[in-house]
């Protein structure tokens, strides 16, 4: 090899190490990605594919037909209680973007305040205020009327589920609404369009991004929770996340439980990914 | 449609904070129910700093929360400038979208799946109890990650890629580089997304109720409490919690005004 | 010291990006004191030949010296040389003394010393008294003082300026030429200048550098370049220039448009073909009969100076720049002094430049769009 050869290599060499220092920066990170990201992916399909006993087997999958309802339920309640919430929190976003931007400050802190406090305690506190003996009833009974049956039906649940992730749509939908130039707004009036008109042709259009981020933030935890309906469902309502939850809690049914997550998560990653579709913003899931 | 406007808003944030007045309501309660008030008392209070059991869990709460931040931070800081210093886009993007996957799986399949893997190395390390302080922080750390990471990145977007060459060019080492001049702008993304990773932290239930073990979080001990009966000294542990957070959000917006009225009074001088 | 000692020299340097030529086996020698120009066209290399002597690309061939030492791999921060970046690259973190004091306190000056020199900087750039003013606040001129001001302070050898004006509007250019001249003279360290701006280039250098597709095409100072351009490429990058075919019938004769002129250049073999400059101020109109050439006046544009005319002459239009009127559609003279013709040899690039049937205004702009990402 000539000089000018050697020279040429070390030099390769050198551009490199600058690669490298980003893959060194990377390597723990890559590390616990690998070991508490894919490898729990994988060992949840290995047990999806076995007995108790570890040997392989598809009798797992073949009882799927028993959560069946389970299943078509969990999507159901998580549709509605998604719509409801996006129907609820449109509205909200954008009368809060018309407000002063010191009111604005204090309702994002407002609206961000609860998203701090626990899930489970405000769920138990709403549990306090509408059964059968709640807050709801006493007053009634004050009042000389008859107690009404909210607890444990299905609108228990749906209000439990827009409750707690009601936030979680608000913040992306305002941080879309509030960037919208409103010369945009005035273009379009000045090109003809009436109100509603310019909603659907110009606010809408470049709300979606928000949109989009806002139903996967509340459908995914919606469609998975378990606690919820326990608590304002009772036995009326047994979603997915009820089943894994008293599935994976007993070592004997620990491989169908791994079974249904297998499923849920197949099936949630799928919707996100038809979501992103609609998106073309990287990391539309984010706030 | 102003008047409605005003209404709505109303209406729906009276809704939001009825369940949170219920709780700050009844932790005063002389009696132990949780729906019919006998009567002021601020005897929850006193059984709430006598409980160990609580007290132990709120230490612990914060104990993983600040553990779990730090790590994650730190991690997701570094790996934020590693993915955001990668020529391969493939390997970026796969990078990425690996990353995102316990921000975008369900809470519950997080947990499961994590449960599942410490139980497998528990059982091949014969261990007799797999789940602990160790394997909760490991939860933590692993789902507030991608929080940390997703903040940190577009900052470093934003950031003008001659500054660290600059600072080079007038004598820093690499390292000094990124600790005098990146990590300054993008100090933000770093703050918020440790922030992130702390209210997580704090709140979650769902993945710490698979990896805990015998650890036992506030968020887990109101799960036990729930199970039977919550007491309103649970309401009183969370209206302290309730009111820590207000103040902290008070003085950070207060802050944030300062600091605007600060700017606009420089802006002015400087037209001057 | 000593105005004739070689600084900094690239030998045969060349680097790629993904597969693609940047710099192609480059060698350029710079003196002690010397105010030089990289000039040429968007991704000709020019930022790429600064950032390997600032030590932020290491070539994938050839070797770097500074003075007498080979410098390849040695790592930015151990450099003698400073850089002004393009849009200047100031710590949006620090105030205006944070920003100059930078270097100093990365080496551990003294702060007293710091604090002196910070001041003497600021005298020189004309920032007293805007120490404790955030960056955010200054405007492009003084954020660019800034930054000759952090740059300077460090006492390198060598300044390397990228672009350092391409952000400033036309006036606030021009003063800043005559500054950082000034600077250079005042300090006499090298300058090392990027732009793409001939005016520029011509106006403030001792020696510019033409670059084009990742090597030099000339050497030389700004008259030389601008009077003797070696090639149609450097030719029309320099300047307005006719350039025709044309043929050597004897030593100092050449043949082109169809008729042959008196000439200074000689040593052509007999009959080789070459390209002729004709610089459009060199043009003489005449009335048609006393022209050497004649031709058809297409277009007339008055610029304040001169006009511009374009004549049409057996399908080739020259660009010709005069003080007389012409109308349009009229038949014009052309005369031309022997010192006017320029031969150059034949290049890869004969036949791409030089023939105005195109030209607009428009082309021009569209020509001069900064160049902003060469490296990316």
């Amino acid at each position: 090899m000539t000089d000018a050869k050697m020279r040429g290599v070390r030099e390769r060499k050198s551009r490199t190490r600058k690669k490298g220092v980003s893959l060194l920066l990377n390597f723990p990170y890559l590390i616990w990605l690998s070991l508490f990201v894919i490898v729990p992916m994988f060992i949840v399909a290995a047990y999806a594919f076995t007995d108790a006993s570890g040997a392989f087997t598809l009798d797992n999958f073949r009882k799927l037909s028993v959560y069946r309802e389970n299943i078509f339920d969990s999507f159901v309640y998580a549709l509605i209680a998604t719509a409801v919430t996006l129907i609820l929190a449109y509205p909200f976003a954008y009368f809060m973007t018309k407000r002063s931007a010191a009111a604005q400050r204090v309702m994002m802190m407002l609206v961000m305040l609860p998203m701090w406090m626990n899930l489970l305690i405000l769920t138990y506190s709403i549990m306090n205020i509408i059964e059968t003996n709640g807050i709801v009833n006493n007053l009634l009974v004050a009042m000389g009327m008859e107690k009404v049956q909210m607890i444990n039906t299905p609108g228990a649940v749906v209000f439990g589920m827009v409750y707690n992730y009601f936030p979680y749509m608000v913040l992306p939908l305002y941080s879309v609404l509030s960037k919208i130039d409103p010369a945009l707004l005035e273009a379009a009036a000045d090109l003809g369009s009436g109100g509603p008109s310019r909603f659907r042709r110009v606010i809408l259009p470049l709300s979606m991004p928000g949109i989009i981020s806002g139903i996967t933030m509340v459908f995914v935890p919606s469609v998975s929770t378990f606690y919820i309906s326990q608590k304002l469902g009772g036995t009326s309502v047994n979603m997915i996340g009820d089943v894994i939850e008293s599935l994976v809690n007993r070592v004997s049914t620990r491989n169908l439980g791994a079974m249904l997550s297998l499923v849920l998560m197949v099936v949630i990653l799928i919707c996100i990914m038809i979501m992103n579709r609609f998106s073309d913003e990287e990391g539309g899931i984010m706030l | 449609m102003k008047i409605f406007g005003k209404i709505y808003l109303g209406v729906i944030f009276a809704v939001m904070y009825l369940p949170l007045l219920v709780m700050v309501f009844f932790s005063f309660n002389a009696s132990n129910s949780t729906a019919t008030f006998t009567g002021f008392s601020l005897h929850w209070y006193e059984e709430m700093l006598r409980d160990s059991a609580a007290m132990d869990a709120l230490k612990n709460t914060l104990l993983l929360a600040v553990v779990s931040t730090v790590i994650a931070t730190i991690l997701g800081t570094l790996a934020a400038v590693g993915i955001f210093g990668m020529r391969n886009k493939w390997f970026k993007t796969g990078v990425l979208s690996v990353s995102n996957v316990p921000m975008m799986n369900p809470d519950i399949v997080t947990g499961v799946s994590l449960m599942l893997l410490f139980a497998f190395v528990g059982r091949m390390l014969g261990a007799v109890e797999s789940l602990g302080f160790f394997t909760i922080l490991i939860a933590h750390v692993t789902f507030s990650l991608p929080y940390v990471v997703l903040n940190v990145l577009p900052k470093l977007m934003q950031t003008d890629p001659h500054l660290a060459e600059a600072a080079q060019d007038l004598g820093s080492t690499p390292i000094q580089a990124f600790f005098r001049v990146v990590l300054p702008s993008i100090s933000s993304g770093v703050v918020s997304g440790a922030l992130m990773a702390f209210t997580l932290s704090i709140d979650d239930f769902v993945i710490s109720h698979y990896t805990s073990g015998s650890f036992t979080t506030l968020p887990l001990l109101i799960y036990t409490m729930t199970k039977k009966r919550v007491t309103p000294e649970m309401y009183a542990v969370c209206s302290c919690i309730f009111l820590s957070v207000l103040v902290l959000l008070l003085i950070m917006n207060l802050s944030q005004i300062r600091q605007a009225k600060k700017m606009s009074r420089i802006s002015v001088i400087g037209k001057k | 010291m000593n105005q004739n000692q070689k600084l900094i020299e690239l030998h045969d340097v060349s680097v790629s990006f993904d597969d693609q030529k940047v710099l192609d086996a480059l060698s350029l020698s710079i003196r002690d004191g010397e105010f030089v120009t990289l000039l040429g066209p968007s991704g000709c290399g020019k930022t790429t030949t600064l950032r390997i002597i600032a030590g932020f690309i290491e070539p994938d061939e050839g070797d770097v010296f500074f003075g007498s030492e080979r410098i390849n791999g040695v790592p930015p921060h151990k450099r003698q040389v400073n850089t002004i970046f393009q849009r200047y690259a100031l710590f949006p973190h620090y105030n205006v003394f944070d920003n100059v004091a930078y270097g100093l306190r990365v080496k551990n000056v003294p702060k007293a010393e710091i604090h002196e020199r910070v001041h003497e900087m600021l005298r020189l750039v004309n920032l007293e008294g805007l120490e404790h003013r955030k960056i955010t606040k200054l405007s492009g001129g003084q954020q660019q003082r800034v930054a000759v001001a952090r740059a300077v302070i460090n006492r390198p050898k060598v300044l390397l300026l990228d672009e350092p004006l391409a952000a400033l509007d036309l006036k606030l250019r021009k003063d800043m030429q005559r500054e950082l001249k000034n600077i250079q003279k005042q300090l006499g360290i090298t300058f090392i200048f990027v732009t793409h701006d001939q005016e520029e280039a011509l106006s403030m250098s001792d020696t510019v550098v033409v670059m084009d597709g990742g090597r030099i095409q000339q050497v030389g100072t700004p008259t030389d370049i601008y009077n003797e351009p070696v090639n149609a490429f450097v030719a029309d990058f320099i300047g307005e220039s006719n350039i025709l075919d044309g043929v050597m019938p004897a030593d100092y004769k050449a043949t082109f448009a169809g008729h042959t002129f008196d000439c200074l250049d000689a040593g052509f073999t007999l009959g080789e073909a070459v390209d002729v400059v004709i610089r459009p101020e060199d043009v003489d109109i005449v009335a048609p009969e006393q022209g050497m050439l004649t031709g058809v006046v297409t277009s007339v544009t008055f610029l304040g100076v001169h006009y511009e005319i374009i004549v049409d002459i057996r399908g080739f239009k020259w660009m010709i720049q005069t003080t007389d009127y012409c109308g349009e559609g009229e038949t014009v003279g052309l005369s031309i002094e022997p010192d006017a013709i320029h031969i150059m040899k034949k290049s890869e690039y004969s036949g791409r430049y030089g023939d105005y049937s195109t030209f607009s205004d428009e082309m021009e702009e569209i020509n001069q769009i900064p160049e902003e990402a060469e490296d990316d």
